[in-house]
């Protein structure tokens, strides 16, 4: 028997999970959000997806070829999500020359600058949404109405935000009960039919990303729930004690980014924790930053930045919070 | 709801075609090639020389130590060579090759089939014989039996546990002798719990195998103090330390050994291999080893005599099909790859599996970690693979010694699960080679 064998360690078999089953998995599930969003806004989330998506994966493609001189690796799946979820955080009649911008930020900037995929401190598309909303405040502050807007791209008619009528609201004096009937009900906001970013204003589409995130075990429960629950704790506390001058918890759930980033931005790979009781941290961090930035802060929305200054701290949060070792008990 | 440990595990597809097939013994090979170190400790040393007639039973190699194991013929003829001969590590080791003729053996030992019940033996002479047949564990560590049984001063077990997980995939040795050995496995967990002054032993069996569990429950009713538990089916159950924590929700401590928090854990093989020592005279000179693979023309369960080549098993199955790129001595989760099929059957080998040339080959690219996090999640020791493997890369011995290192059993679970294919068990096992270097250059 001359036959030559393969000796390699164990283990001899593989799970067969993939990078990126992984990642076309969050594709996957970011469909349904696309698709409200295409509903709601036509042209405009299509240009500007579209355009966000090609940019990435050009600019990645360019610069491991050219700049790295290193094979590409737009097919794994993760340019895309970027360009994908930059997209989602843009207003759907931000000009395409902006967008491309937005997409050399996220790729250039906040992935490959760092090493490339798997060493990125920060969340790429939001390096690049943050990069916009303070290089291009108006055009990033200007939201297409839903629906009316559905056939226009640069010239939509916008309106403010849900998020920035009650801020604005609130900072002339008035209260909520005033407030509540400039704002849609919670069924709207549910539903997705009220400005903003492309992909946040659906809770029940991303939603159903979640549940399949977890069915195909792409991400765990924790981050998700654990923002969640502090913004509602958080805002609920500040909603008993005052209901006149706080907005109650479910309208800060379902407005703004809350659910787009506890879902799909809190939970980017790279740069969250990396178990359980560390996630915990990340996510109650998040959710409390973004309450202060919400009811205390400039900004109307705070979800982007909480989650960028939580970023920076997961390598602390991983270096001195461990998973508990088996075995480590008393001895008995 | 079923039992299991609490912590990380996986679920690889279990892939047992052998389940039903019945132990055959596998005829005599013309010769046997029997290593000196086939347990964990002190390799044996010869006693016999170039051209000495042996016969099946005896010992040609002596225990050379506390934690050191006997070694018998398992065959009758000539002592052809003392030689260093290619085994299933891939390396030269000294073995005994012996030329078989007939079949006979020591006049001492019983080979009837009958079953003996009783016993009388002190806990010392329980030992001893164990000792004196060369028993070691046989769920594959190949740690000497007596040694276990021997408590140290000041400590006490309450427990014995019998391993009848057989949680790799493809292996089926231990569940066709838990079927097909079942009073013998009773008589000889009834000789350990003697051994170790236990009253009450739990097997724990996976519920892949729920004939095994309904017959044993059965079987276990006739004698006292033996209970059977069935467990939910997850990777690495069969870990010594996952087991006790499945079975009796008892933690090891890290560095430590079962018998710190009152337990000792024995193979169900190795169970009956004491009832063979102990009752019936007879030395570990066979056992049950699984030949299995995917395009295997027959998968099933032998007989084996220790030594015997393992291309004989092969032959036995049908011969390795054209296509096959590996053979695995052990379970594809921790079993070693053979680099030649002539490599005989150790006291350690639970089972040879063939992989196809597809499944064979790692995927050779350099991809990335992404910090998924599931080697984290599925660590049954609650380590995190991804920081051990950067760390052993980057040579930081120091904070590999301190993120527990040490604890990694090699299960595998991390590399099984990476969706990048990273080798991290590659990693972590040149890190735990370095940081026991480090470790014993410190002792002295």
């Amino acid at each position: 028997m001359n036959k030559l064998l393969a000796v390699s360690p164990s283990p001899h078999v593989h799970s067969g999970e993939s990078t990126s089953r992984l990642m076309y998995n969050v594709v996957l599930a970011l469909i349904p959000a696309l698709a409200v969003t295409i509903f709601y806004f036509g042209i405009g989330a299509l240009v500007v997806t579209a355009v966000s998506i090609v940019a990435c994966l050009a600019f990645e493609f360019l610069i491991q070829k050219y700049l790295l001189k290193v094979k590409p690796t737009i097919s794994d799946g993760s340019a895309l999500i970027t360009g994908l979820l930059l997209a989602f955080n843009l207003p759907s009649n931000l000009p395409w020359w902006i967008v491309v911008i937005g997409a050399l930020v996220s790729i250039g900037i906040g992935k490959m600058s760092f090493g490339g995929l798997g060493n990125n401190p920060f969340n790429p598309a939001l390096v690049g949404r943050v990069f916009l909303l303070i290089s291009f405040p108006v055009q990033m502050t200007s939201w297409p109405l839903p629906i009316q807007s559905r056939m226009a791209y640069l010239d939509a008619v916008t309106g403010a935000t849900p998020l920035a009528i009650v801020k604005e609201g609130l900072s002339k004096g008035e209260v909520m009960s005033q407030i509540a009937d400039k704002i849609p009900s919670h069924m709207q906001l549910f539903m997705g039919a009220v400005g903003g970013s492309l992909g946040e204003i659906a809770a029940f589409a991303l939603l159903i990303g979640f549940v399949w995130m977890l069915i195909t075990k792409v991400i765990t429960w924790h981050i998700p729930v654990s923002i969640i629950a502090t913004i509602a704790a958080f805002t609920g506390i500040l909603w008993l004690i005052n209901s006149e001058t706080n907005a109650d918890p479910i309208f800060h759930l379902l407005t703004g980014g809350v659910m787009l980033g506890a879902i799909f931005m809190a939970t980017d790979y790279v740069t969250s924790p990396m178990h359980p009781k560390g996630m915990w941290v990340f996510g109650i961090g998040i959710g409390v930053l973004t309450v202060i930035i919400r009811v205390w802060g400039a900004y109307p929305e705070g979800v982007s930045f909480a989650i960028l200054i939580m970023n920076a701290f997961v390598p602390l949060i991983n270096r001195y919070m461990k998973p508990k070792r088996f075995g480590e008990v008393r001895k008995v | 709801m079923l039992k299991t440990f609490t912590k990380g595990g996986v679920h690889p597809p279990e892939n047992k075609f052998s389940a039903n097939a019945a132990i055959e013994n596998l005829p005599l090979p013309k010769q046997v090639v029997i290593p000196i170190s086939q347990h964990i400790g002190a390799p044996a040393a010869a006693t016999v020389a170039k051209g000495d007639k042996v016969l099946v039973g005896q010992v040609i190699a002596k225990s050379s130590g506390f934690v050191s194991a006997n070694i018998h013929s398992s065959v009758s003829g000539t002592v052809a060579s003392l030689d260093a001969v290619l085994d299933s590590t891939g390396y030269k080791k000294p073995a005994i090759t012996i030329t078989v003729e007939g079949d006979e053996w020591l006049p001492e030992i019983d080979r009837s089939l009958e079953l003996k019940k009783e016993f009388s033996f002190t806990t010392e002479e329980i030992i001893a014989k164990v000792s004196a047949a060369g028993v070691v564990g046989l769920g594959g560590a190949t740690f000497p039996s007596h040694v276990k049984l021997s408590i140290p001063k000041g400590k006490k077990a309450d427990v014995l546990i019998i391993n009848g997980v057989e949680c790799e995939p493809y292996l089926t040795s231990d569940h066709r002798l838990m079927l097909e050995k079942a009073h013998e496995l009773m008589v000889g967990i009834e000789i350990l719990k003697k051994a170790l002054g236990v009253e009450h032993a739990i097997i724990g069996i996976e519920n892949n195998k729920p004939d095994a569990i309904s017959y044993l429950i059965k079987i276990a009713s006739e004698y006292k103090g033996i209970e059977v538990q069935g467990l939910k089916v997850k990777y690495p159950q069969g870990g010594e330390k996952q087991l006790i924590k499945a079975l009796i929700n008892r933690e090891v401590p890290s560095g430590g050994l079962p018998i710190d928090v009152g337990t000792v854990v024995h193979n169900v093989g190795t169970a009956v291999a004491v009832y063979d020592a102990v009752q019936k005279n007879k030395p570990l000179i066979e056992r049950v080893v699984t030949i299995t693979g995917k395009s295997l023309p027959k998968t099933g369960n032998f007989m084996v005599r220790i030594g015997t080549p393992i291309s004989q098993l092969i032959e036995a199955a049908g011969g390795l099909p054209t296509d096959t790129g590996k053979v695995v001595n052990g379970g594809p989760m921790m079993g070693k790859a053979l680099n030649t099929i002539d490599a005989p059957v150790t006291k350690g080998t639970s089972g040879v599996i063939s992989f196809p040339e597809k499944e064979a080959k790692r995927v050779p690219e350099k991809p990335a970690c992404i910090r998924c996090a599931k080697c984290v999640s599925v660590c049954p020791m609650g380590l995190e693979p991804f920081l051990l493997n950067r760390l052993s890369q980057r040579k930081i011995f120091d904070r590999l010694e301190a993120e527990k290192v040490l604890d990694c059993m090699e299960c595998g679970s991390c590399s099984f699960v990476c969706p990048a294919n990273l080798p991290l068990l590659d990693y972590i096992r040149l890190g735990k080679g370095e940081v026991n270097a480090i470790i014993r250059a410190r002792k002295n």
